[in-house]
């Protein structure tokens, strides 16, 4: 299992554990986390998963990819720690990893 | 509705349900705006989910012609979200024009990226969570005088007092545009929709470009008022600021602020309507959000994807491409029908139900998905939102007394008359 933090706009913090090859979309939405709607299911196609990755963790993350950057161009509140949480998979180098949501998904 | 009606309505989908079971495939159109008056073309998308999902299908109508009939939910999002391949520069809608026609015109959401890109990133601002915070309190204060306003113990057209009003009281919110002369920009809309080869009492395109073109003039005296000031946070201000859009030429300005007036305008007020409807014909699901106000959270998004109040959106083949089987060719047009997706059970568990309190109420296709999806799209349902709740807030019942009249237009899925009576 993994454990992962969604910190929501407010500061509320929601922890979940959810097995290894989970995206953190999913871990989200599964597990009802609010500031994550998920909206078109997990193909990058809508991004209401937008999430702030925690500086620490940014480079176990990874970068974002070409499809991702296409839909991350039209949010508001973009910064260089963005992500959408339906193209992170959660691996065990991620367990404990932190993030947040931006205002957009309160 | 009186029992008259009723049997009409009973008799005309009875017909439909029949002509679309029995139709060689090839037939099929749903492109055919009748299908749209009766509301009767789930018949038809029934099938083709059923028996070809990816259907070539043809029209009569010029312009139209032959295209590609996408009504499988998981193809729709394929065909979405592949902009690489599935190109919008040939326009949003089936109609083709001969080159060079100034009927077609150009707006970032018929562009491909980058300049899409660039131009939707110019008025994107203008939605953002920061406004849409401010506008809160104004939309529900707007939203509270003019459901006080309406008549009692008598019957009225919803459409005209209700969804008109709203979103065109919020376009000239957004495009910071003279209240006094709001109903232009319905006028405006009405205007750019209208298509004299699908609906014979639409007005010629001479007519209609001669208005477009007056709405251009209307639209260029704020433009250079606002040029000359500082930048502010209208649509106008913005396109006339944004290092992308302030070098527009004329046909440029007229096209974007044709999608942002349409997009802004017909799409919200037709879910206004449907959604009183949805209400009236599911009284049990009225019930429940009578009992439960919070429902509303999930009652919009279930509005947005019942109404769908842009039945397609059109994409064409950059490249020799498959899709579900068929062998799409470079230069094909394909209609990517979200009313049909809409209703797709392989995606949506009872989609033919309209459910209040439905376990994933936002993972409809209304708002299209993908580098195009709605930019107004939390505006939408923030204007919904504050809507039932002050109905909710202040009728009992609202009664639909007859039947409605529906658009004449297999793109824009909406009503031009609801009559409604409120008792008190």
């Amino acid at each position: 299992m993994v454990e992962v933090t969604f910190i929501s706009f407010s500061g509320k913090a929601s922890t979940v554990d959810v097995p290894v090859g989970t995206t953190l979309m999913r871990a989200a939405t599964d597990n009802r986390v609010p500031g994550i709607d998920g909206d078109c299911g997990g193909n990058c196609a809508c991004a209401t998963c937008h999430v702030y990755i925690d500086p620490k963790w940014t480079a176990r993350v990874g970068a974002r990819n070409e499809t991702e950057e296409g839909m991350l161009n039209a949010v508001d509140e973009l910064r260089s720690n963005s992500r959408l949480a339906c193209q992170i998979t959660l691996t065990e180098a991620l367990d404990g990893l932190v993030v947040s949501t931006p205002e957009a998904q309160h | 509705m009186n029992s008259m009606d009723s049997v009409e309505v009973a008799a005309i989908r009875t017909a439909a349900q029949l002509r679309a079971a029995r139709l060689p495939l090839e037939e099929l159109n749903p492109a055919d705006p009748q299908g749209f008056v009766d509301d009767t073309v789930g018949y038809v998308f029934e099938r083709l989910r059923r028996e070809d999902p990816v259907h070539r299908s043809h029209s009569p109508i010029p312009g139209i012609d032959t295209y590609w009939s996408v009504t499988r939910y998981r193809d729709i999002m394929q065909v979405d979200t592949s902009h690489g391949i599935y190109s919008s520069e040939g326009g949003i809608t089936l109609m083709d024009f001969p080159p060079g026609d100034e009927q077609k015109l150009p707006m970032f959401i018929a562009m491909d990226p980058p300049k899409h890109d660039e131009q939707r990133k110019a008025v994107g601002p203008i939605v953002a969570t920061a406004n849409l915070n401010n506008w809160q309190d104004l939309i529900r204060e707007r939203t509270g005088k003019v459901l006080d306003s309406l008549p009692r113990d008598e019957t009225f057209n919803w459409v005209e007092k209700v969804s008109i009003e709203l979103t065109t009281y919020m376009l000239a919110t957004l495009f910071d545009f003279p209240l006094e002369d709001r109903r232009l920009l319905t006028h405006w809309s009405d205007m750019a929709t209208s298509n004299k080869l699908t609906n014979p009492d639409a007005p010629d395109p001479e007519v209609r470009m001669a208005e477009l073109h007056k709405m251009l003039q209307y639209f260029t005296r704020l433009w250079n008022e606002r040029i000359n000031a500082p930048p502010r946070s209208d649509l106008v201000s913005m396109l006339a600021h944004g290092p992308a859009t302030r070098n527009m030429g004329p046909a440029e300005y007229m096209g974007n602020l044709v999608l942002l007036i349409v997009g802004g305008n017909d799409t919200t007020r037709n879910s206004m309507t449907g959604g009183l409807l949805a209400l009236h014909e599911n009284p049990e699901e009225m019930a429940k959000l009578r009992a439960n106000p919070a429902l509303v959270e999930s009652l919009v998004p279930e509005i947005i994807r019942w109404q769908t109040p842009l039945a397609y959106m059109r994409r064409s083949a950059l490249v020799d491409t498959e899709l579900g089987g068929k062998q799409i060719r470079k230069g094909d047009k394909l209609a990517m029908w979200y009313l049909s997706g809409n209703r797709d059970e392989s995606a949506i568990p009872e989609p033919n139900r309209f459910i209040v309190d439905r376990e994933r109420p936002r993972q409809h296709l209304s708002f299209g998905f993908g580098i195009h999806r709605c930019v107004g799209n939390r505006l939408a349902e923030l204007q919904l939102k504050i809507l039932w709740e002050e109905i909710l807030r202040r009728f009992e019942v609202i009664e639909v007394v007859g039947k409605p009249t529906r658009i004449r237009s297999a793109f824009v899925r909406g009503f031009s008359h609801l009559p409604v009576r409120i008792p008190g």
